[in-house]
């Protein structure tokens, strides 16, 4: 992407950023991270099909954040992830810039965070027919057809935690599976173990997650995680109306309203 | 075989429920003695992860008991714990854990009768549904040793 290099090239020369986050190649056809700290490393930079790793990951590593202002090439699920890491002050407009990318590959360059929000919320997240088709047949199982279904697919899960690596939501210094006393979760690679961690982190994303599909896509053995994440995200939709990332407002699992509906509680 | 005692563990507010099981005992209203109840600072404490717990160590059943609406000691423990409760619920049906062995209901300090009938009733079901096998059977791990106080 000439764009992006020449872009890139500038904001380093002029040291209006330090580090600009972008792609480049890495082995075996796929892409990885790259951090341009100096104006010919600018040059590796590429954008393609191929780059569909959350780069808004690395935005919240003390390593990246320490070097200084950051620009980033962000595409649409990436600016989400932003929005929603500025609505959590994890981000805010003095450490990082947005080298926006269209959904057509063109380059937009945003002055500040409001502007990549008003762009985000020209499009909806939307479930792709693949996922959603997976869905509707997990609804349409009976309870235990979708145990079988969770521990089975579940069971061959090592945790190597590259699905939390992976996620942008995921930054907390100390995660609740990282604990251990008391020990939420059984370390071994076992399926209650397993169950307990994809039921922790779906819990935790939910109403954050923007649904990139970065946790299935680092996936090693290609486990459908990002199901139950977009399984809450469509549930959150449906009981408490639909949600865009916003740089203001309430989050929705940490805000109320006293008339929730719910049909469970005696 | 001896006839299945179901297990069942009962997370309760301190304000409320707890205070509202105590009317139970006072009031001498007799129910099962099947339960064995967590007293928390408020519904808002009751993580979703000790629920998950509560069925590890081998919990055939679970209550989750707090103020109404709008009667929280804490102004809005509850409120925050029944968002808490509908996206838990719904990604428990989804995993396919039995969410007819989780009640959830708000019992106030002045229900006493109330509380029992929703312990006898969740003894009840829970005996009708048999152990919960299917999630022993994946707790079996790692083997420890289980106090059944």
């Amino acid at each position: 992407m000439v764009d992006l290099i020449k872009r890139a090239k500038e904001l380093i020369e002029s040291s209006a950023v330090k580090v600009v986050i972008g792609y480049e190649n890495g082995t075996g056809n796929r892409t990885r991270a790259l951090f341009v700290e100096k104006t010919e490393d600018a040059d590796k930079l590429i954008f393609d099909s191929r780059c569909i790793q959350n780069l808004a990951a690395y935005v919240t590593k003390r390593e990246v954040k320490d070097k200084g202002k950051m620009a980033i090439a962000a595409t649409l699920p990436v600016m989400r992830s932003i929005i929603q890491l500025a609505s959590e002050f994890q981000v805010n407009d003095n450490n990082l810039l947005v080298l926006g990318i269209t959904p057509e590959s063109k380059l937009i360059e945003f002055e500040n965070l409001v502007e990549v929000e008003t762009f985000v919320h020209q499009y909806q997240i939307e479930i792709d027919a693949r996922n959603k088709e997976m869905l509707d047949r997990l609804d349409n199982m009976t309870k235990a057809e979708r145990w079988k279904f969770w521990i089975d697919e579940l069971a061959p899960c090592f945790k190597c935690y590259a699905c939390r690596a992976a996620c942008p939501m995921c930054y907390c210094h100390r995660c609740t599976v990282d604990f251990n006393q008391p020990q939420w979760i059984p370390v071994p690679s076992h399926e209650l173990g397993n169950l307990e961690w994809h039921i922790m982190r779906a819990i935790h994303l939910t109403g954050r997650c923007i649904d990139c599909d970065a946790c299935y896509n680092a996936c090693p053995l290609y486990i459908p995680i990002n199901l139950l994440t977009k399984k809450m995200m469509l549930d959150a939709r449906e009981h408490f109306g639909g949600y865009q990332p916003a740089l203001k407002g309430e989050h929705l699992m940490s805000t109320y309203k006293p008339d929730d509906k719910e049909n469970f509680i005696q | 075989m001896a006839e299945f005692e179901p297990k069942i563990v009962a997370f309760v507010c301190n304000w409320c429920t707890y205070a509202g099981a105590d009317l139970t005992g006072t009031s001498r209203i007799k129910y099962a003695s099947n339960v064995r109840i967590v007293r928390f600072p408020c519904t808002g404490r009751i993580d979703y992860m000790l629920l998950l717990k509560a069925f590890d160590e081998g919990a055939d059943g679970i209550i989750v008991s707090g103020c109404h609406p709008n009667d929280c000691h804490y102004t809005s423990g509850n409120f925050h714990a029944r968002r808490r409760w509908i996206m838990f619920r719904s990604l428990c049906d989804f995993t396919g854990i039995d969410t007819e062995r989780i009640k959830f209901s708000w019992v106030s300090a002045a229900e006493g009768a109330k509380w029992a009938d929703i312990v006898n009733a969740t003894v009840a079901s829970v005996r009708e549904l048999g152990p919960y096998s299917e999630y022993k059977k994946v707790a079996k791990y790692p083997e420890r040793e289980v106090s059944h106080g």
